[in-house]
C-alpha cells in the first residue's frame, strides 16, 4: 500500500505518493532525481548514501522514507549557499581531497554533522566519527586535512 | 603493460570477447558526423579516422588534428580524448598537456572524454598507459595545432614564422608588434583546411625544464561538480520516461537455469519482464519495484549447480591445475640447476596470494536507450570502444549505430573492464521500448564482477659461501607476469609465469600480478638475507645494479632512519622493508608495525614510501595516488580475502569484507622523486606493490614467524 510521505528537503516541501518501505536514497534519487546522495553498499556500512535529516547524519539507503516523514532533508545540493559552498564543501576543494569523488557527497555531509555538534574536534575524534565512511580510492589522508581546515575556518569565523 | 592474456580470458564470457576480426571488416564509414558540444560549440568528427584506430596501433596514432581538438571562436578550445577519468586524474593531467603544447592556461581546455561519437580511440585506460602514451599523443596533436596556427598568422602578416611567439593563446610578431588570437583564427575557414593535417609522430614537444602546464599541482577541472553533487555519474543519469532494471542472478557460479515462472511478476502494473534463454531480468518505475518484480520470478526459478572448490582449497587447487608449456616457457639466464647444485646454502619456499576485489565505490551501473535503431548507452567502463564493439555485436548491428558514453565515474581500479551493465540495460530497454537503468548491487559486484587473481608462487633460491646470491627460481602460478623478473642481480636465473584453471572469474586489478609477485620476491628476498646473515637493506643494494630502484631505496631508508631502527625491533614492534619496480616506475617502503600477540592484531603505525616515475606531470595528483596505493595496499596485505563454498561468496559486503577505513590509517610519508632525464611513466599503479612484503618484512622481524601469505592478518592469527 503506497503512503503519502512530506519530506522537506534542502527547504522545500516535497509530497511523494509511494510504497513507504522504499529507501530515503531510492526516493530521493529516482522521484526527486535528487543524485548526489550514492548507493554504495545498501546496508549502511559506507556512507555514500548520506544526509542530514533534522541537522543529524543518516544513511538514507537503510532509512525507510516513512521515517523521514515530516522530517528535514538536507541533501549536497542544498548544502550551498547560492554560489557560496559551505566551508566544508570549499576545504575539500583546498585540500584537493576528491579522487572519483563518488564517497565526497557523504564524506562532506558526515564531516558537516560533526562540526555542527562539535567545532573543534581532534583528530581521533575525527577518526572515530568519519570510519563509517569508505573512501575506495583511499584519499582518507586528504579527506582528514580538509576536515581540519574546514574546522579551523569554522572557528575562525565565530571568533570574528 | 596491462596482462592482455588475462584480460582476454576475462573477456571470454560469452557476451565480452574481444573481437578484433569483426571489427577490422566493418567497412569504414566517412560519413561525417557533426555534434553540438555544450554551449552550441560546433564540432565536427570524421568518425571513420577513429574507427581507424586499432588496439595494436594505438601508440602510433593517426589521427587528424581536427580529430583531437577544436578552436572555439570564444577562445576556449575543446580536447577529445577516449579516456576515461575514474578518479586517478587524467582529466587534469590530459588538459594540462593540451595547455601546455598550446600555450593556453588550463581553465582555457575542455576536455571530452569517453564519448565514442566523439572522441579518438585511445585505448583502454589501464596500465599506467595515459601518461606515458596518451599524455605525449595529446602533447602532439596541440604542439602540431599551435604551428599550424603560427603558420595561418604568418601567412595573413607575410611574415616569417620565426619571428612570431605564441602565449596565452595569442600569437605576437615580435618585429611588427602585430597580435592575434587563437580565436580569432579561428573565424577563418583556413583553419578548418589546416585541421584536416594528420598529427605527425615526431613533433618537438616543450622539454620539461620550460614546462609550464605540466608539472603543476592542478585540480580536477570538475571537482566543483563532484563537491556540489551536481555531476552525473554513470548511476546518476536519467532518461525521460526511464525505467530502473534488476537481473536475475544463479544461486551459485555455474548454476543453469532449468525453469522459471514469469507469470506473477508480469502481472505485476508496469513492470516488464525478459527472459531470453539464461538471461532473465524485469525493469519497472522504481528499483524497488523491480526487485518486488524480480523476487517474484526468483522464488519460481529452479537451477542445476555444479560442484565448485572453495577458497579454502584454493591453493592447491590452482596447483593441481597449473598449465605449463605452450606460452608460458620460462625465461631464463645461465643455468638454475647448477646454481643450485653449486650453492651452498638453499632455500625453498611457497607463498600464497587469496583472490580480493576491487570493490570501486560505484558498483557497475548503466542506462540505455533505443532511439530510430541506434543504441545510446552511459556507463561505468574503462574502454567506451571495445563497449561500442561488444553491444554491436552482441545486438547485431554496426558500432555506428552504437554509442557508449561514459561519464566521470565512481571508481575501477581495474576493475571496470567489462561492460555487463550496458548489455544488461540495452536488452531490458530493447524488451521495454523506453530507457532503462541497470545499477548492480553491491553483493552483485562482490559476486559476479570479477577478481585479482589468487596465486600459488614457488621460490628456490641459492647462497654461495659468501652469502651471495647465485641461483633464483621463481614461479607464479595463475596469477600472471606482471613484474615477474627479478631486478637484482643473480647470474642464474629461472622465471616462469604459469596458468591455471581459475575458478573465480579474474581480470585486472591496481598493479594486477606485480603485487602477488612482489609479496614473494621481497618477501623471499629477506629470508635470503636472513640465511645470508645480512641486512636486509645491506643484503638488496649488494645484488641491485638498477640505479633508480637504489636511489628509492636508499632514500626510503635514510628517512626512515633503517639502521637505528632495525637496532630497536621487540616482539611487540617491528620494522621492514621492500623494493621494486614495475611500468617503467620504481617504489621502495619501510613500514613500522606493531604486534598484539594475544589479539593477533597487527597495526601498521608508518609507512614511508619513495616513489620515482620520471618527470612529475602533477604533483598533487601524484600524491593522493601514492596515498591512495599504500592504503589501498594495506587491505590486500592485512585483511582483504574473498571467502567462497559450493559457488557462492561467504563475505559479499563490507560488513564481512573488510577494506581499509580511517582508522586504519598509519602515518604516512612520502618522497616523490622527480626525475628529468626521462619521460613520464605512470604513477597510479606501482605504490601498492611495496606494501605487503615489507609489512610480512615487519612481522617477521618482531616475531621470528615468516607469513608467506596475503592476507597476512589470517596468516599471523593461525600461528600466533
Amino acid at each position: 500500500m503506497d503512503a503519502t510521505i512530506t519530506l522537506i528537503v534542502n527547504g522545500k516541501e516535497k509530497t511523494v505518493i509511494t510504497d513507504p518501505r522504499r529507501p530515503l536514497l531510492d526516493v530521493l534519487r529516482e522521484d526527486l532525481h535528487l543524485t548526489g546522495a550514492k548507493y554504495g553498499c545498501g546496508e549502511g556500512r559506507c556512507g555514500a548514501c548520506t544526509v542530514l535529516m533534522d541537522g543529524r547524519r543518516a544513511l538514507s539507503c537503510d532509512t525507510p522514507v516513512a521515517k523521514a516523514d515530516k522530517k528535514k532533508i538536507t541533501t549536497i545540493e542544498g548544502l550551498a549557499d547560492g554560489d557560496c559552498l559551505h566551508p566544508v564543501q570549499q576545504a575539500f576543494l583546498d585540500e584537493g581531497a576528491i579522487q572519483c569523488g563518488y564517497c565526497t557527497p557523504g564524506m562532506i555531509l558526515t564531516a558537516v554533522a560533526l562540526l555542527k555538534d562539535n567545532p573543534q574536534p581532534s583528530d581521533e575524534q575525527i577518526v572515530e566519527w568519519m570510519n563509517g565512511n569508505i573512501c575506495r580510492c583511499n584519499g582518507y589522508p586528504k579527506i582528514l586535512k580538509a576536515i581540519r581546515r574546514a574546522a579551523a575556518q569554522i572557528s575562525e569565523v565565530k571568533k570574528l | 603493460m596491462i596482462d592482455d592474456t588475462l584480460t582476454k580470458e576475462m573477456l571470454a564470457s560469452k557476451c565480452f570477447e574481444p573481437n578484433e576480426e569483426l571489427s577490422s571488416k566493418i567497412k569504414l564509414s566517412r560519413r561525417t558526423f557533426v555534434q553540438m558540444l555544450g554551449t552550441g560549440l560546433l564540432i565536427t568528427v570524421t568518425q571513420g579516422v577513429s574507427l581507424g584506430q586499432r588496439v595494436r596501433s594505438r601508440s602510433r596514432q593517426s589521427i587528424t588534428v581536427a580529430a583531437r581538438l577544436h578552436i572555439n571562436q570564444d577562445g576556449t578550445i575543446t580536447v577529445m580524448t577516449g579516456k576515461v577519468e575514474e578518479g586517478q586524474g587524467p582529466r587534469a593531467q590530459l588538459t594540462q598537456a593540451a595547455a601546455e603544447e598550446l600555450r593556453v592556461r588550463v581553465d582555457q581546455i575542455r576536455l571530452v572524454m569517453a564519448d565514442t561519437d566523439l572522441v579518438p580511440d585511445d585505448g583502454i585506460t589501464a596500465g599506467s598507459r595515459t601518461t606515458p602514451y596518451t599524455v605525449p599523443a595529446v602533447r602532439r596533436g596541440a604542439a602540431t595545432a599551435r604551428e599550424l596556427l603560427a603558420r595561418l598568422a604568418a601567412k595573413q602578416w607575410k611574415a616569417d614564422i620565426s619571428a612570431l611567439n605564441v602565449h596565452n593563446g595569442t600569437i605576437t610578431n615580435w618585429t611588427t608588434k602585430q597580435t592575434i588570437t587563437y580565436a580569432d583564427l579561428a573565424k577563418s575557414s583556413d583553419i578548418a583546411e589546416a585541421f584536416k593535417q594528420t598529427i605527425p609522430s615526431d613533433v618537438t614537444l616543450t622539454p620539461v625544464n620550460q614546462w609550464e602546464a605540466l608539472g603543476t599541482s592542478v585540480p580536477r577541472p570538475n571537482s566543483r561538480d563532484i563537491v556540489t553533487g551536481a555531476h552525473r555519474y554513470p548511476s546518476d543519469i536519467v532518461r525521460p520516461n526511464m525505467l530502473y532494471g534488476r537481473i536475475l542472478r544463479p544461486p551459485s557460479y555455474g548454476a543453469r537455469l532449468e525453469s522459471i515462472d514469469l507469470s506473477e511478476a508480469e502481472a505485476m502494473k508496469d513492470v516488464v519482464v525478459v527472459r531470453d534463454e539464461q538471461f532473465v531480468g524485469c525493469a519497472a518505475p522504481s528499483s524497488f519495484r523491480a526487485a518486488q518484480a524480480l523476487k517474484a520470478v526468483a522464488k519460481t526459478a529452479s537451477w542445476k549447480t555444479i560442484s565448485h572448490p572453495s577458497s579454502k582449497d584454493i591453493f592447491s587447487y590452482l596447483k593441481e591445475h597449473a598449465r605449463k608449456g605452450g606460452r608460458s616457457r620460462p625465461r631464463t639466464r645461465g643455468s638454475v640447476d647448477k646454481g643450485l647444485a653449486d650453492a651452498s646454502k638453499v632455500l625453498s619456499e611457497t607463498y600464497e596470494v587469496a583472490y580480493i576485489q576491487h570493490t570501486p565505490m560505484e558498483p557497475r551501473a548503466a542506462v540505455a536507450e533505443w532511439k530510430d535503431g541506434k543504441l545510446t548507452v552511459w556507463v561505468g567502463v574503462d574502454w567506451p570502444q571495445r563497449a561500442q564493439r561488444d553491444l554491436a555485436r552482441t545486438f547485431q548491428i554496426s558500432t555506428e549505430q552504437v554509442r557508449a558514453v561514459v561519464p566521470d565515474m565512481g571508481g575501477g581500479f581495474g576493475g571496470k573492464h567489462s561492460a555487463e551493465a550496458a548489455e544488461e540495460a540495452a536488452r531490458l530497454a530493447k524488451a521495454a521500448g523506453r530507457p532503462v537503468a541497470v545499477h548492480w548491487t553491491r553483493a552483485e559486484e562482490f559476486t559476479w564482477a570479477y577478481f585479482r587473481p589468487a596465486a600459488v608462487i614457488e621460490c628456490k633460491g641459492g647462497l654461495d659461501a659468501k652469502g651471495s646470491l647465485i641461483a633464483w627460481d621463481f614461479t607464479n602460478i595463475n596469477a600472471g607476469g606482471a613484474a615477474i623478473d627479478t631486478p637484482y642481480n643473480i647470474a642464474n636465473t629461472r622465471i616462469l609465469s604459469a596458468r591455471s584453471n581459475s575458478p573465480l572469474r579474474q581480470g585486472p586489478y591496481r598493479c594486477l600480478a606485480a603485487t602477488a609477485n612482489n609479496f614473494a620476491r621481497e618477501s623471499f628476498m629477506d629470508e635470503l638475507a636472513k640465511a645470508a646473515g645480512a641486512d636486509p637493506l645491506a643484503f638488496r643494494l649488494a645484488h641491485l645494479d638498477n640505479p633508480r630502484i637504489r636511489t628509492v631505496l636508499e632514500t626510503v631508508a635514510r628517512h626512515f632512519d633503517w639502521p637505528a631502527r632495525r637496532n630497536k625491533v621487540t616482539p611487540e614492534l617491528g620494522v621492514g622493508l621492500a623494493c621494486g619496480t614495475e611500468k617503467n616506475s620504481v617504489v621502495a617502503a619501510c613500514v613500522e608495525v606493531g604486534i598484539d600477540r594475544r589479539k593477533g592484531e597487527i597495526k601498521v603505525h608508518q609507512v614511508c614510501e619513495a616513489f620515482e616515475c620520471g618527470p612529475i606531470q602533477n604533483p598533487a595528483n601524484l600524491l593522493s595516488q601514492v596515498q591512495g596505493c599504500i592504503i589501498m595496499g594495506l587491505g590486500g596485505a592485512l585483511r582483504e580475502e574473498m571467502q567462497f563454498e559450493n559457488g557462492k561468496i561467504l563475505n559479499a559486503s563490507f560488513a564481512s569484507y573488510l577494506v581499509p577505513r580511517f582508522k586504519d590509517v598509519p602515518k604516512i610519508d612520502v618522497h616523490l622523486i622527480n626525475k628529468t632525464d626521462m619521460p613520464s611513466a605512470g604513477g597510479g599503479e606501482t605504490p601498492i606493490i611495496a606494501i605487503a612484503p615489507a609489512i610480512a618484512n615487519a612481522v617477521f622481524a618482531a616475531t621470528g614467524i615468516r607469513i608467506r601469505s596475503m592476507p597476512i592478518r589470517s596468516a599471523l592469527l593461525k600461528r600466533l
